[in-house]
């Protein structure tokens, strides 16, 4: 296992050198100067040429790439100031710390992708279980016909429609917003209850899909027939032995779903305006603010490679014939 | 294989559907002239009695009536039915591109790692490993600038055909992983069976072998990925759109209708039911067809 983890984390770090790497050099392949950019309207060249300098953006692109990624592990020093350890920069835009700003928005999205994972889990979990084991029933036939509308909406059409229904309409519950948990855990609960809902609209059909298929094939399996026929119960069967073989495929594909939503459900925060990373992402692009869409992106992919790893981990633990090579 | 797709009624009424989209789409300018409008002109502006004095149609239900057939959109005031004519148009076209784009770089990526092996195929794997574990998302919209900024000075007015082909690049850049890695897997098992190596022994040449002996073999995975594909790139499509980093006014777009209709909402729910309305149906149609298709093709598969 430790072997595993090791050569997996080197990987990754190889991986994230890379994309980094490839983000870096084509942000600046832009032919946009962001010293200009900084310095605002009524800027002379010589105050270019020093924000320039201070920025570091006089030397070479390499020299600047290894500039930054030294930064991150020891942090730097900029003429304005230093920079502590995980060091990503300074946003061109409010001039705050890059890897401040992502600690700031972290949580929102943190809760928003615990929450709604939550959600779209259980229910899909569920319903393709109750569909497996309800086969061939209308049980069946309306699960699948109603996971297949609802893994067709979009977020950005059924998020204002449940805004309008029940919160303009009726006033049944708030408009969305994020109050940190430890500040008011009720509110944390009632401001996220309408994202985690819609966010779960178009991820829980893939569950339900996935659980009933495979809950299908492994009730045919040859160990799920032997238990059978040794007595046991139908539903001792169907949780003890088939439920565990159908786990793998469900667990690859919530790591992959979680991995890419810890890196911000960019579609949902910008639906109900949450302070997230995704917004966070979007708007530090149309600034084109460099070191905040860098950050955002690094974290982001960051997220997916240690959730990754975390999937391939856990199918030793569900699977004990399953090696980690 | 036809006969078998004929049978399946869902299938036929999907591609039935399906069909009337993409027909909507290419007949979109013949539909808004015998219909008397187009996409562009203000009409809730320049004519009085349209729109109220906040930029809302004065009519129930959006404004819908005989002459404006889906209403009128909310403060600019154009028409709802040629906008979406026009924003389908936009929206299949780019898919369609995407697709046809991802699908044959899969196809030269795919079957060149599978029958090479060696280093080639090291190469094309480790090169997919890295594409899968860059952010989809946060990348289409980080780079859509970028990708625009480096035909176009910023300066200048970007031209509309320059941010579709930018579309265009970066969904193909990060779309085409998936099928590659699935005709590699294929490949490699095709390469080892008999009229393989029948060919191999009669002189025949890689080309030759992968043109003649392999590609047919491909067909059926190509084209149940490449249905299934299609749906995706329309709604990745409209979410760029949706967040404001895609098709920019006045191009007609079905996902900026979104962006829109997310504006107006509270005052004016039914202008995004049509395009909402649309965009399911349309995506329901080609998942069940794409399901169809696998079944036609495979016959063993139960759903």
């Amino acid at each position: 296992m430790l072997r595993f983890l090791v050569r997996r984390t080197l990987g990754a770090i190889v991986i994230l050198l890379l994309i980094s790497a490839f983000t870096f050099f084509l942000f600046y392949a832009v032919p946009r100067d962001p010293a200009l950019l900084a310095c605002g309207k009524n800027c002379d060249s010589e105050s270019v040429a020093l924000i320039r300098h201070n920025m570091g953006l006089d030397d070479p692109i390499p020299v600047q790439y290894w500039e930054y990624m030294s930064g991150i592990v020891t942090g730097r020093d900029f003429a304005a100031g230093s920079c502590p350890a995980p060091c990503l920069g300074y946003s061109f835009d409010d001039s705050a710390p890059v890897w401040d700003t992502l600690v700031d928005r972290f949580p929102t999205t943190l809760s928003l992708a615990l929450g709604g994972g939550a959600v779209f889990l259980t229910v899909g979990l569920g319903a393709g279980l109750i569909a497996a084991w309800k086969r061939g029933t209308w049980v069946d036939k309306t699960f699948s016909s109603l996971s297949l509308v609802l893994s067709s909406m979009q977020i950005y059409f059924v998020g204002p429609l449940v805004l309008a229904l029940l919160v303009y309409n009726n006033e049944i519950l708030g408009q969305p917003s994020y109050v940190p948990f430890t500040e008011n855990p009720v509110e944390w609960f009632s401001g996220l209850l309408i994202p985690w809902c819609v966010l779960s609209v178009i991820f829980t059909a893939n569950y339900t899909r996935m659980a009933r298929a495979t809950m299908i094939e492994q009730l045919q399996e040859e160990h799920v027939r032997m238990a059978r026929a040794k007595g046991m119960s139908g539903r001792t069967v169907f949780f003890r032995y088939a439920w565990r073989g159908s786990l793998i495929p469900i667990v690859t594909i919530f790591g992959v779903d979680m991995g890419s939503l810890f890196g911000g459900a960019i579609i949902t925060e910008a639906t109900f305006a949450l302070p997230g990373l995704g917004t966070l992402a979007v708007d530090s692009v149309q600034e084109l603010d460099l070191p905040m869409t860098m950050g955002v992106m690094l974290f982001a992919a960051t997220m997916i490679v240690i959730f990754n790893i975390i999937v391939d981990a856990t199918y030793a633990l569900i699977d004990p014939r399953v090696r980690l090579s | 294989m036809w006969r078998r797709f004929r049978r399946d009624r869902t299938g036929m009424v999907c591609a039935g559907v399906v069909l009337f989209f993409f027909a909507l789409g290419l007949l979109a300018p013949v539909i808004s002239r015998l219909y008397g409008k187009d996409p562009y002109t203000l009409y809730g502006q320049d004519r009085p009695g349209l729109l109220n004095e906040y930029g809302y149609p004065i009519k129930p239900n959006g404004g819908i009536d005989g002459e404006f057939w889906f209403g009128i959109e909310p403060i600019l005031g154009r028409d709802v039915l040629t906008q979406l004519l026009y924003g389908i148009r936009t929206s299949l076209l780019i898919a369609l591109a995407v697709t046809v784009a991802t699908v044959v770089t899969a196809i030269v990526l795919g079957v060149a790692a599978g029958y090479l092996g060696g280093r080639t195929d090291y190469l094309i794997g480790r090169t997919i490993d890295l594409l899968l574990a860059f952010p989809a998302q946060l990348f289409f919209i980080a780079f859509l600038p970028v990708v625009v900024a480096l035909f176009v000075d910023p300066q200048d007015e970007t031209p509309t055909y320059v941010r579709v082909l930018a579309l265009i690049a970066v969904q193909w850049f990060l779309g085409w992983m998936g099928l590659a890695r699935i005709l590699r897997a294929q490949v490699l098992s095709l390469r080892e069976r008999e009229f393989i190596e029948a060919a191999k022994l009669s002189g025949a040449s890689p080309w030759r072998i992968i043109h003649k002996e392999l590609l047919p073999n491909l067909v059926t995975p190509i084209l149940v990925q490449a249905t299934l594909m299609l749906p995706n790139f329309v709604t990745a499509e409209a979410g760029l759109s949706f967040l404001g980093v895609g098709m920019v006014e006045p191009t007609p777009d079905w996902g900026r209708m979104f962006a829109i209709g997310a504006k107006v909402y509270q005052n004016d729910l039914t202008y995004m039911f049509f395009p909402g309305v649309a965009m399911v149906v349309f995506i329901v149609a080609f998942n069940l067809l794409g399901d169809s298709i696998r079944d036609a093709f495979d016959p063993r598969t139960t759903r």
